[in-house]
């Protein structure tokens, strides 16, 4: 099956695939996590860099995957810069989704997968420090559907086999 | 609740202004010659517009138009005898062949539907729901190329079989299947197998000789031979039997109701004439451009692979090309911004995360799936158009692996 369900993206997305913002390995970051897989063809590398008032200072991603992928990657990384960790969990797909002016529904995946990618790597950065109270203990959603998702195509690719 | 995006106008400013504009998208939907095209817009506007069975002048001159096309590609396919019923695309072809088989035979014991791993969703989907209503059906598994496995398809053909149905060429690798073993396989094991063909890739690629490939049904769609859109075609053997599949209004024909697209009947029957006129200069032609097309693209793009066969055995138009570590939905629109349309396998317009079932049917591992454009040739492009595809192609893969956490 090839491309063929309508997908109108907004002028936004396509602004940010063409010039995306924040885009690149960080070398001094001090955090980093991948939510996907390239068989999921839907994979995202989020790298960020904290200051120690939890603060994060720097944030830029890396995306194998569609145009609104590299979009809500793209915005997601400028939304959480300046932000305190606490504030940037608390940012949700639907959040990315406004701020790209709309996600065709198709694509809502790519909103669920950076959030899920920019939580595991919160999640990363307060495995060795004192737990928040705000951190949950039980996974999110979006952290969740980035699990199925991995586990969903491993299975699939495996029965290929 | 995010906002659905209903405005493309932005979208499509942020294009610009390409040195050069190339469709390659056939596949999807077909470009249309420009006889073609004027021919319909003439006869629609002129007279076209009649009812085919209704008894005055402008009935009779649509009569005239449907038996002009419907004699010409009799002539093109080399039937002398049967029946041509117009449908409104390839997809109503091919349901028709296959549940109108389906609502004849209900009587017959035989409850087996026999089709390949690849063949296009327009079989591979009314074959599924027949499964869910109590048939039996059966993919047969195909190579690496996509070639059927034949020893396969002769283990399944018994006295439960109902229905072979092969596309003659696949639609999204380009495969010409070597049919006539498989009719002559299908009819030596059990004549009263039914043999269907999607012909819809073939036509207007090679010529077609129905009297030496004895199949009962075969479908056509007008714009895979540079017609219009909105007009397939089902040809079926005198002596075939099937049932309508929908009800309505008796046209001209029995097995589909509703008026004829009778001005884009007008259009397909220049199309017919084009083909009957340049296909051996297309058969030369678009084959050079394809293997153009293909062969730069292998050579310059580090971690290409072409799928489907090479040379004689694949379609002269088809070129379907995997690049790894680069997903196939931001390449296509990274192409477009460059002003070249093309289609991708990719499983990014769904949920299910499962791309091509044709790709991953002849042994593609998802990521190369994923990576995959399809690309279809047509009597309307140049060397310069071929040309520009690949410079542009190069450019853009280079870009969406720059974007990739996996670097190659």
């Amino acid at each position: 099956m090839s491309s063929r369900i309508p997908l109108p993206y907004s002028s936004r997305v396509l602004d940010l695939f063409k010039n995306p913002k924040n885009l690149g390995r960080m070398e001094d970051a001090n955090i980093s996590a991948v939510a996907g897989s390239p068989a999921c063809g839907d994979m995202i590398a989020i790298y960020l860099k904290v200051n120690d008032s939890q603060v994060v200072e720097k944030a830029s991603f890396e995306s194998y995957g569609c145009a609104a992928n590299i979009a809500a990657s793209s915005i997601l990384t400028e939304m959480i810069k300046g932000k305190k960790l606490e504030e940037a969990w608390r940012i949700s797909w639907r959040n990315i989704s406004d701020e790209l002016g709309g996600l065709p529904s198709v694509k809502y995946h790519c909103g669920i997968l950076a959030v899920g990618a920019l939580r595991r790597a919160i999640r990363e950065y307060f495995k060795n420090r004192e737990k928040p109270n705000w951190l949950p203990d039980t996974l999110t959603m979006e952290e969740k559907q980035a699990l199925e998702e991995e586990k969903l195509i491993e299975v699939l690719s495996r029965r290929l086999k | 609740m995010s906002e659905v995006v209903r405005s493309v106008r932005g979208l499509l400013e942020s294009h610009g202004e390409p040195l050069r504009e190339v469709y390659l998208d056939s596949e999807n939907s077909g470009l249309i010659l420009p006889e073609a095209l004027e021919e319909m817009v003439k006869t629609y506007r002129d007279y076209g517009y009649g009812h085919p069975s209704i008894t005055h002048k402008r009935g009779w001159e649509a009569y005239e138009i449907i038996h002009k096309a419907t004699d010409m590609l009799m002539r093109l396919i080399g039937v002398g005898e049967g029946e041509i019923t117009y449908t409104h695309g390839g997809t109503e072809a091919n349901n028709l062949a296959i549940r109108g088989l389906i609502n004849y035979a209900r009587e017959k014991k035989r409850r087996k539907i026999v089709y390949s791993s690849i063949e296009h969703l327009s079989v591979k989907f009314p074959a599924e729901r027949l499964q869910k209503e109590g048939f039996k059906v059966v993919e047969i598994p195909v190579d690496k190329e996509g070639f059927i496995n034949i020893n396969a398809l002769e283990r399944e053909i018994d006295k439960e079989t109902l229905l072979v149905s092969i596309a003659w060429v696949n639609h999204e690798i380009g495969t010409i299947q070597d049919l006539r073993s498989i009719v002559e396989i299908v009819r030596d094991r059990d004549p009263e197998v039914y043999i269907h063909t999607d012909a819809c890739d073939a036509l207007g690629r090679f010529k077609l000789d129905f009297r030496k490939m004895d199949v009962d049904l075969a479908s056509f769609s007008s714009h895979k031979v540079y017609g219009p859109k909105g007009v397939g075609m089902l040809y079926s053997k005198p002596e075939v039997r099937i049932h309508p599949i929908i009800y309505g209004q008796l046209s001209t024909q029995e097995l589909w109701p509703g008026v004829e697209n009778v001005p884009a009947i007008a259009g397909l029957y220049k199309s017919l004439e084009n083909i009957e006129r340049n296909l051996d200069n297309y058969m030369g032609n678009m084959r050079r451009l394809r293997d153009k097309l293909i062969n730069s693209i292998l050579t310059s793009v580090k971690d290409s692979v072409l799928n489907g066969p090479i040379g004689d055995r694949r379609a002269i138009d088809n070129v379907n090309i995997s690049f790894l570590g680069c997903e196939g939905e931001a390449l296509t629109v990274e192409l477009s911004l460059r002003g070249v349309y093309v289609s991708s396998a990719s499983a990014c317009t769904s949920r299910t995360l499962i791309p091509s079932h044709v790709l991953i049917a002849i042994g593609r591992d998802y990521e190369t799936a994923h990576g995959s454009l399809l690309m279809k040739i047509t009597p309307i492009h140049s060397d310069k158009d071929i040309e520009y595809t690949i410079e542009q192609i190069v450019e853009a893969v280079d870009r969406i692996r720059s974007i990739s956490p996996m670097r190659r």
